[in-house]
């Protein structure tokens, strides 16, 4: 598999003396779409965080575009410059406005000119559908909004990967679709994209790759297809009745 | 009734200081004798020096304080025990020793690593508000740091920006809002510390009274204009930073 995005090889991470994350194996191909379910606290977001180097793993290996990641700040530095990262909390930067908001990273870490990365930042607004908020700030946003802005953020940097860390679970119900419609098109335009999420819904439509986790481990991965219909495991088939009944 | 007893108070003084001359002495600052207004002009000349011992050791400890909070935030046990040391020994010594030390002691040490640094009077004071007050100004921009949710310096993180980038542009400009508060106070308590400069020669505010008291032998009434001199200089220093918190927004909540 020479193409691989994300490669996590028997990852093992302790948060003290709890085992968050055991022997954790995950491919993730360049522009796959794979989406990671599952309770909370069985440390869905913890994969993600260790992805982007937010926390570190303790043993095991995880490989971003062919990169190891390790403790050289280096490859840290990389790694990121590669993978963006949706929050559930979105994470605006708040003193700033929204187009301060999209070329910060672009300006100070890429060293684009203000106008390069002004004109990148409005390409991406338009992309996520709010095109005329550039010049407000985070807070006169609604939350489906500022996710998006959140989204063309990590976008201003053009990452090979994105992920995303519950993206819609602090929103209010009548914005998750606005959000989920912008991912919808980022998925069908090639995006990799590793999504936290529990929108069922969301998971149907694009996933190419259903992972179900509980208690640190993954129990389960394969097709939607299969996943959906057919899951093999109890423990999934428990978590999926819950969520789907309704 | 508080109200009223403040009031009443420097009234007090007034009426009895005009009404009984004999236990007053009020024509030793009377601007309108020759020797009053000598006398006045010589207490207010401290002002200078009092100003710019002042500002220069508040912004030492300023940047001081902010390079030894930065290691307090670091996730490694040495650099936190580095920033720890640092504030706990400082702010355990008490001004008017470490006044002493460094302005007797110090030249010593220079000069037995081979250095002829002198230290006056001007730069000692200056050296020794700085270092003193950095260990609280250090605490007070960890606290303000800290303040300021995990989220802000992730994202930082996921868009490529090193520690430095991150504080500069995304941290520091949303803690400042609540750092700027308690370093105004730490400002006021620098000016009324700058007075212990006296001891050791500066002629600040302090030491011009203290050289009148011996010469007009009028403790009362000097020490009383000096004390107004020293509430002048905070009353505009807290308004400066009135001013200043409404333009950043430091006044608002959230």
């Amino acid at each position: 598999m020479p193409d691989a995005a994300i490669e996590l090889v028997d990852v093992n991470k302790w948060y003290g003396t709890f085992h968050v994350l055991k022997d954790i194996n995950l491919t993730v191909q360049s522009g796959e779409k794979v989406v990671i379910c599952g309770p909370s606290g069985s440390g869905k977001s913890t994969v993600v965080r260790c992805i982007n180097q937010l926390e570190k793993h303790q043993n095991g290996t995880i490989r971003v575009d062919g990169v190891e990641l390790s403790d050289n700040p280096k490859s840290a530095a990389t790694i990121r410059s590669e993978v963006g990262m949706v929050f559930q909390q979105f994470n605006l930067f708040p003193h700033l406005t929204v187009l301060e908001n999209l070329t910060l990273g672009p300006i100070k870490a890429r060293g684009l000119s203000r106008k390069e990365a002004e004109d990148k930042a409005r390409h991406y607004l338009e992309r996520v559908h709010i095109p005329d908020q550039a010049d407000k700030r985070p807070v006169q946003l609604s939350g489906g909004q500022q996710q998006r802005v959140a989204i063309a953020r990590s976008l201003c940097m053009e990452p090979r990967v994105l992920l995303f860390d519950e993206p819609t679970s602090a929103l209010d119900p009548e914005m998750i679709s606005e959000v989920l419609d912008v991912m919808v098109e980022l998925a069908q335009e090639g995006m990799t994209m590793v999504v936290v999420t529990h929108e069922m819904g969301f998971a149907r439509k694009v996933a190419d790759n259903m992972v179900f986790m509980d208690a640190g481990e993954i129990v389960e991965q394969g097709k939607p297809e299969h996943f959906f219909t057919n899951p093999r495991s109890e423990r999934c088939q428990k978590f999926l009745s819950q969520i789907l009944q309704h | 009734m508080m109200k009223k007893a403040t009031l009443a108070l420097p009234l007090f003084l007034l009426v009895a200081g005009c009404s009984s001359s004999q236990t007053w002495g009020w024509y030793v600052i009377d601007p309108t004798t020759s020797s009053g207004w000598t006398n006045v002009k010589f207490l207010v000349s401290g002002m200078g020096a009092t100003i710019q011992i002042s500002l220069i050791a508040a912004v030492l400890s300023i940047v001081i304080g902010l390079l030894v909070a930065l290691p307090g935030l670091s996730e490694k046990r040495g650099w936190r025990l580095v920033n720890r040391v640092y504030v706990e020994f400082v702010r355990s010594i008490p001004l008017l020793p470490m006044l002493f030390w460094v302005f007797y002691g110090l030249p010593i040490v220079f000069q037995s690593m081979g250095m002829n640094i002198p230290i006056d009077p001007f730069w000692g004071a200056i050296i020794t508000l700085a270092i003193s007050d950095s260990a609280f100004t250090a605490e007070i921009y960890r606290a303000g740091i800290q303040s300021i949710a995990k989220g802000q310096s992730e994202a930082a993180q996921t868009i490529g920006l090193n520690y430095f980038q991150t504080m500069r542009y995304v941290i520091l400009p949303q803690a400042i809002r609540r750092i700027l508060p308690p370093l105004a106070n730490q400002f006021i308590y620098i000016v009324k510390m700058s007075a212990f400069a006296s001891v050791i020669g500066m002629q600040e505010l302090t030491r011009r009274a203290n050289e009148l008291v011996v010469t007009e032998y009028r403790p009362l009434e000097i020490y009383t204009l000096l004390i107004f001199e020293y509430l002048v200089l905070v009353l505009i220093i807290s308004a400066g930073v009135r001013w200043l918190e409404r333009r950043m927004g430091a006044d608002e909540r959230g």
